[in-house]
Parts: C-alpha cells; structure tokens; sequence
C-alpha cells in the first residue's frame, strides 16, 4: 500500500485500476513532397474533422459541464478558423514543399510560443490552448485517431495534467476518477471534474515513473487521499461507501430532467440554497432550478479582514457564469448572531439573534454594504442575478436600501461599468415583515420567507435553548398563516413569494404550501430531488 | 471612415471567448475593422492577432471601421465593446 494525499476537488470515492496517462511528444517527420496543393487538401480536410469534433466536444460538455465551461472547446473551434493560423501553414507547405503534419507542427509552435512570450499570465496560458488544437488538427490530416484515452473498462486516471478536451473527450462511464500532479482547483479539469461529479484530487506528489496501469487503487475525494495496491480491508471499507452513495444516487436520479409540476399542473420553483461556491457541483448534480439563497457570509468567515470588492466579484461572478441563465438569489451579507466574525468587532452582546446583525450592520456601516454592492452588480452581467436583503422590519431600511443602490449605480456609471438591473428582494423572517408585506411588497420584486428566524421570533422561543424543545413546534398554525399573507400580498401586486428557511424542504408541508400559492422553494441540494418526488404527487 | 476609443473594463482584458465573439461580429459586415493598442494593431477578423495585442482592463484601444457599410459595423462593434468588455 503506498498513500499519497492531494487537493480534492470533488469528494466522491472510487476503487479501481489505473491507467497512467504519459503525454508523449509526437515527433513529426519532415517530407519533401512532390504535390504540395494534396498536402493543402489534406490541411483542409482536417480542419473539417477537427471542426466537427470540436463541435461534438462542445455539445457533449454543453451537456456534461454547462455552457461556461464548455465554452473553451467554442474557442478552440475559432481558433482553428483563425486565418493568419491557416494561412501560415498552407504558406509554409507551398514555399518549403513540406508535409501537412510537419507544417502544422512547426506552425502550432510557432503560435504557442508567441503566447507563451507575453507579459500576462492568461495569455501565457493560451499557448496550451493552440497546442491542444494544433495536436489535434495534426492527428486529424494523418487519419491517427488512435488516442490513449480509450480504455476498456472504468479507470482511474493517473496523469501529470489534463487538456480540457482529454478531460470532456474520455467516456464518462468510464471514468473512475482522476489524479493528477499539477492543475489547480480553477484549472478547466478541476472544474470539468466538479461538474461532472467525478473525484478528482490534484496535486499529489506522486512519480508517475512508479506507477503502472494496471495498478489498483482507491481515490477518497473525502479524505483527500489515494491509495495505489490497497490492502483487503481498505478495499472491503471503500467498496461498502461506494454502494451506499450509488443507492442514494440511483433513488434521485429516476427524477433528474422532469418537472417540479402537480398532477393538476401547477408548477413550483425549487432553487437550491448554497453557502460557497463550493456546492455548486451539487447543485448542479442535483438539478436545481436556480439559486434560491446563496450565502454571502462564506466570503467573510474564516478570515482575518474584509473581503475585497475584487474577491467577492470573482466568486459571484463564476457562480453566476456557471449557472447561466438560471435565477442566481444572492443574500447579501448576514453577520451577526450565531455567525461572527472578529474583524467586524461587533461586541459581547446579550441579545445577539436580536442584536446588532445582517441589514443592520449594512445600513449603519454602508462601506461594508457598498463593497459588496459593488461586486454584485459588477458580477450581476455574467448571468442572472437577484440580490436578496436579510432581516428587514420596516419600509424606511428598504428605502435607505435603495438610496445606497442608487449611490453604487451612480459611482458604477461615472466610472462606466456597465450592470444588468437585478431582481431585488427581500427575506421575511420578522413579524413586522409579515405584517407590513402588503407594503413591502410594493416595493420589491420578491418575497423569500426565512422561517427558522420566523419561527424563533413570533414564537419567542430560542432555538439553541434545549429546554424550549418541547415547546417548539415547527408546524405552528401562526407560522402557516403568515406564510399565507406573504403570499397573498406578493400575489395582489404581481410579485412572487418563496421560502428559502428548513421548513421549505419539510415534504410533510409541501402539499399546504402549494396550495398556499408559493412560487418557489428553496432547499439544500439534496433536497431537491425528493422534494419533487413529493410535488409530483400532489393532485 | 470611422473610429472609436475604447477602455477595456473586463478583468481579463480581450481573452479568449470575447475575442473570438469579436471575430464574428466583425466579420459580418463588408468593411475593414482593425484595433489599435499603442503600435500594435491587428485586423479585427483574425482572433489570434486580436489575442496577440494583449490588451489587458484598463488598455484604451482604437478601433477604426472603413468600407461600404462603415456606419452600420461601428455601431455594432461599438455596442460588442460595451456589453463584453
């Protein structure tokens, strides 16, 4: 048994044989040939094959992936279109009377050397893009179509680095999981692996001299850690995980694909609720129908200082991107009570869940809220994006809400960055909401019903104080009756209503929320899928 | 002929995707689109040129369109400007 830990960036687990991926430099001959336009000819007929692959890769990882990180095959396919490309290979062949494969060897160096000489790390990156499409442009004109990435039955891939498309190009039924030496977490394979919920661990140090395809191996994304020639027990161990999580699969997946509908036909959105960017591999896994409540608070634990606007941007914008059109709810910062954190220096307090907290941070500290208002509406044109604020009680913090909404815009227009207009909503999670949603609701564009806070609030009851357990009740008929005038109201001024607390995702409740008139149910991923189960039942 | 300045706002600068989105909407139209940064420039047609300028958020770029349909492909590539970049 050797042990090796890495990064993991999906956590799954996986037992298998290995296959070792070497990348083998092509040595291409050079030929005088005697026909240089055939050798043209051949040129363009692989462009058309590889095109056509390309294709296929983009529509496979459309599928597989999601738009945005599919998008890099759609490069690839303008980059073999580019003219000066061609145009340097078809030259070198006519003036040196030189053979296809060697001219789009030496071309492809070429042009990935220039990328690679600039002054800018992602250009720098771009020269394994034209080497990617250059490899295959080569292998295309030769009618090679041997690729190493075929294996008989379902491996584990071993290799120093993946392509983007080696990653997209294996057959998924075939994939174990992957380890690699390098790649980072934001490199395409990693989030290729994400989304195609494979575990992957990157970064092991392991000499791929030393490994053999072949091998058997155990890979815990959990863990971190991947096993080559593990012993009985470790197998016995590994193999009784895999058949729990293949059973919890195999039950929600029958519903992937089909709608959150009743059997009268009434349909309900159910969106998922995330606290990094790190679910949203689940999220997708789980085919949610959006965003219902994305944490922002991730961005501000754990850490010593605020966030940057720059940070926060990069993370809402990739969650953005990865969720393309799909609704994107994000809550904007809700710190306070049971979440601190030491650099806001918010104090003992003796009352937190009622104390200084969320909204009211944001308003009495509009630096705060203005950076992160910032980073949203810079993200907000990358996908689409709702901003959802926590712990309103009264129609003055939505107004002062918007007047700093207003100021953000204004600075963003003077420095001309352009934003898309979000959907702007707010969370009920106060009586006083409840009581004035027939105001509030004129206001903004959505309702989403925080029911932990509510229920602790109107009940008067703490939920961390054990002793109260026997008085709380979660079904509470007051709780159930406010749901009913939040929605009403949202309703009567065209508005929808959802509820993104637990009680969202308690399926004995399903059926009265629906017939409440809620428009949307926000839960956590691995609620989704049940939870449709149960609206498709509903009559 | 006509032309405009432009300041990349996009945090990656003229990357790949857009770049190749350029590419397609330049080539729609008869004229000749080029982009200038500094004394480099490249003819808007070609995406590993346009790539090669390494134009990065903050770069000013000239853009100058000459041809038939002049008008009509600078205000396009105008309005491409402003909502990728």
């Amino acid at each position: 048994m050797i042990k090796f830990f890495g990064k993991s960036v999906f956590k799954g687990i996986a037992i298998g044989p290995v296959v070792v991926l070497k990348n083998e430099e092509q040595k291409v001959k050079r030929r005088k040939v005697e026909q240089p336009e055939a050798e043209v000819a051949r040129v363009a007929q692989g462009v058309k094959t590889a095109q056509e692959q390309l294709q296929a890769l983009y529509e496979k990882a459309i599928v597989e992936v999601g738009e945005a990180s599919a998008a890099i095959f759609e490069v690839h396919q303008m980059m073999l279109e580019d003219e000066d490309y061609l145009d340097a290979i078809y030259n070198m062949i006519r003036a040196e009377q030189v053979n296809a494969e060697y001219a789009v060897a030496v071309t492809g160096d070429n042009f990935s050397e220039m990328f690679a000489g600039m002054d800018d790390d992602y250009m720098k990156a771009r020269a394994a893009d034209i080497k990617d499409i250059s490899n295959r442009l080569m292998q295309c004109v030769s009618g090679n179509n041997e690729s190493n990435l075929n294996f008989q039955e379902p491996s584990i891939i071993v290799a120093d680095d993946l392509s983007p498309s080696e990653t997209v190009q294996m057959d998924k039924k075939k994939i174990l999981a992957f380890v690699t030496v390098r790649g980072s977490a934001n490199s395409h394979t990693s989030i290729l692996a994400r989304m195609m919920n494979i575990p992957a661990l990157i970064g092991v140090p392991l000499d791929l001299d030393k490994v053999q395809s072949g091998m058997r191996a155990v890979v815990d994304g959990i863990q971190g850690e991947v096993i080559f020639e593990p012993n009985e027990f470790v197998c016995e161990e590994t193999e009784r995980k895999i058949k729990k999580e293949q059973e919890k699969r195999q039950l929600l997946h029958e519903l992937n694909g089909k709608e959150n509908v009743t059997l009268s036909g009434r349909k309900v959105n159910v969106y998922a609720n995330i606290g990094g960017i790190g679910d949203i591999g689940y999220v997708l896994e789980n085919d949610a129908g959006g965003i219902g409540l994305f944490r922002s608070e991730f961005l501000y634990l754990g850490r010593d200082d605020f966030p940057t606007e720059e940070e926060q941007f990069q993370a809402y914008r990739q969650v953005l991107q990865t969720m393309g059109e799909k609704k994107v709810i994000i809550r904007t910062l809700d710190i306070g009570a049971d979440k601190q954190v030491d650099y806001f220096n918010l104090g003992k307090e003796d009352n937190p869940a009622m104390g200084y907290r969320a909204i009211r941070i944001c308003l009495k500290q509009p630096d705060i809220f203005k950076t992160q208002l910032r980073a949203l509406l810079r993200a907000s044109i990358y996908g689409n994006l709702s901003i959802m604020y926590p712990m309103i009680t009264s129609v003055q913090e939505v107004e002062k809400i918007y007047a700093i909404v207003g100021e953000v815009k204004e600075e963003l227009g003077k420095e001309q960055i352009t934003f898309r207009e979000p959907e702007q909503g707010i969370m009920i999670e106060t009586p006083a909401a409840v009581m004035i949603s027939d105001k509030l609701a004129q206001m903004v564009d959505f309702f989403s019903v925080g029911t932990n806070d509510l229920t602790q609030y109107t009940l008067a009851i703490d939920r961390q104080n054990e002793k109260l357990d026997e008085f709380y009740n979660p079904h509470h008929e007051a709780i159930l009756a406010m749901i009913q005038i939040i929605t009403d109201n949202a309703h009567k001024y065209g508005k929808w209503a959802g509820i993104c607390g637990e009680l969202g995702g308690d399926l004995e409740l399903t059926e009265t929320f629906v017939k409440m008139g809620i428009d949307e149910l926000s839960v956590s991923p691995s609620m989704i899928l049940p939870l449709r189960k149960r609206i498709r039942e509903i009559s | 002929m006509q032309k405009f300045d432009y300041i990349i706002k996009d945090e990656v600068g003229i990357h790949a995707r857009p770049a190749g989105l350029l590419v397609k909407e330049a080539k729609k139209y008869e004229s000749e689109v080029r982009i200038a940064k500094g004394d480099k420039s490249a003819a808007a047609t070609k995406l590993m040129a346009v790539m090669g300028l390494g134009v990065k958020c903050g770069d000013t770029v000239t853009v100058e369109v000459e041809g038939t349909d002049e008008t009509a492909a600078c205000e396009a590539i105008k309005t491409f400007f402003e909502s990728n970049l």
